[in-house]
């Protein structure tokens, strides 16, 4: 129920009544979204949407910073691992 | 699709359960509180690829399943109307109420339509002037911006014709009666990340404080469930209980400011019944009074209506974290999504259900998994 998806904004205008309306793209279906509570969006920006609202700008530079401090955690805990590389040999019969 | 493909990666994930098994040195029982991530946890097994003794119990984030019965027995009354068109999200349709669902209703003619945004119910009332527009505005701290939009452009645009049937829930006070329980078993909670990027965190600073739990403010993909869990682990094995945002890329600690400003002029808070719960006191939102001729209750007279809950299942104590749905006897048996027998069985997001479409009342072992590396 509290389902909300990322979307790209991809078009902005106000509707009849003055509301602060766009289109939003989900990996290419698109759905009319109201934008009246993200007045920072723009063009091009990801919101998260939630029953037809977008509730949040989505902040690269925070998702950035998340999968950084994961990377982090890969050179802290990954094991050396040594893999045997095997030669490869011909068992083919002599030409 | 940006922003979520890359929070369903394995070879991440098995790094950060790499690091959860590296961090955990005791048992500790952990609520995840939205039915969303129950609904992921359960979806991708996430709890059966933690360590033994770590243990994620399922909370009372599901707004479909703590819907009382007596609303929806007041929604039936509603929707049966002739001049009603009744509106609603499409999974309260097959909550059973005392005498069936809306689904059922609708079969026999009442005039009840699924939509996708409560603003799409003015569209419905514009194009409907001689009928009566009804949306069944249930839902927590997300979807109340929604709601509330669509009563203040009811009333500014005056569409006479629209109300709402209002049954909003609110996750700090349950958070709060969970942790009060001399039988809570939880240590630190999944917070609802959706419910705060409307909301914010702050209000969640003192439940931590004074009850002494982590509260990890969590996405809803496998990464973020699983960073949430590493987060809460490695604050209670130092002894720690912060709120700690988890999923930065949406939600900042003060929130949504614009829809915290059109809640707060459109709802005011109330006490609420939780279907398998009880009433919890400041739990939920109710219409203000300057909104009443859009409020479906008093329009068509329905508050009175007062059903008790039959006390046939545990749903209450899977909510509150207490029971897992395979402790239940009915569970899987008389007990299932055609014929639920409460709360956590009626919606996708319910942890029966989500127990129930994943198979777990074919194999109901879980703790007995032996832990991944």
């Amino acid at each position: 129920m509290c389902l909300a998806i990322p979307g790209k904004v991809i078009e902005i205008q106000q509707d009849d009544a003055g509301v602060r309306m766009g289109k939003a793209s989900f990996g290419g279906i698109v759905k009319q979204v109201c934008l009246e509570y993200t007045p920072e969006v723009s063009c091009g920006d990801y919101i998260l949407v939630h029953v037809g609202f977008a509730l949040s700008k989505v902040d690269p530079e925070q998702a950035r910073r998340t999968y950084e401090a994961l990377d982090e955690l890969n050179q802290l805990t990954e094991l050396q691992v040594e893999t045997e590389l095997k030669p490869i040999q011909s068992s083919g019969p002599s030409p | 699709m940006k922003y979520l493909d890359e929070y369903r990666n394995e070879e991440v994930a098995n790094r950060i359960l790499q690091e959860i098994r590296r961090e955990a040195t005791r048992p500790w029982v952990l609520m995840e509180v939205c039915g969303g991530q129950t609904h992921s946890i359960v979806k991708y097994g996430l709890d059966r690829l933690l360590p033994d003794g770590i243990e994620l119990v399922h909370g009372p984030g599901c707004p479909v399943c703590v819907t009382s019965l007596e609303m929806i027995d007041k929604a039936h009354a509603v929707a049966r109307r002739p001049e009603v068109i009744f509106c609603s999200f499409g999974d309260m349709l097959r909550v059973p109420g005392s005498k069936g669902d809306l689904l059922l209703l609708k079969s026999q003619g009442a005039d009840i339509r699924i939509v996708y945004s409560p603003i799409d119910c003015l569209k419905i009332a514009r194009q409907n002037p001689d009928r009566k527009v009804v949306f069944f505005a249930i839902g927590f701290e997300t979807t109340a911006p929604a709601n509330a939009m669509a009563v203040w452009q009811a009333k500014r645009q005056q569409v006479h014709n629209f109300s709402v049937l209002v049954s909003h829930v609110l996750v700090p006070p349950s958070i709060a009666s969970i942790l009060q329980s001399p039988l809570n078993r939880v240590q630190g909670f999944l917070g609802p990340g959706h419910v705060c990027t409307v909301m914010g965190y702050r209000e969640y600073e003192p439940i931590a404080a004074r009850f002494k739990v982590p509260i990890v403010i969590t996405g809803f993909e496998p990464i973020d469930l699983l960073q949430g869990v590493l987060c809460a682990i490695r604050q209670l094995e130092q002894g720690r209980a912060d709120v700690e945002n988890a999923y930065p890329r949406v939600v900042r600690r003060e929130g949504n400011r614009a829809a915290q400003e059109l809640i707060g002029k459109v709802f005011e808070v109330c006490d609420r019944k939780w279907r398998g719960v009880g009433s919890i006191p400041k739990s939920g939102y109710k219409l203000r009074w300057e909104f009443r001729d859009h409020d479906a209750e008093r329009i068509f007279d329905v508050k009175e209506i007062d059903t008790k809950e039959p006390s046939i299942c545990i749903s209450g104590m899977v909510l509150k974290g207490i029971k897992k749905p395979t402790d239940c006897p009915a569970f899987g048996k008389q007990c299932n999504p055609e014929h639920p027998l409460g709360a956590t069985m009626v919606s996708a997001e319910g942890a029966c259900a989500a127990y129930h479409a994943y198979g777990r009342h074919l194999a109901l072992e879980p703790k007995e998994l032996a832990p991944l590396g």
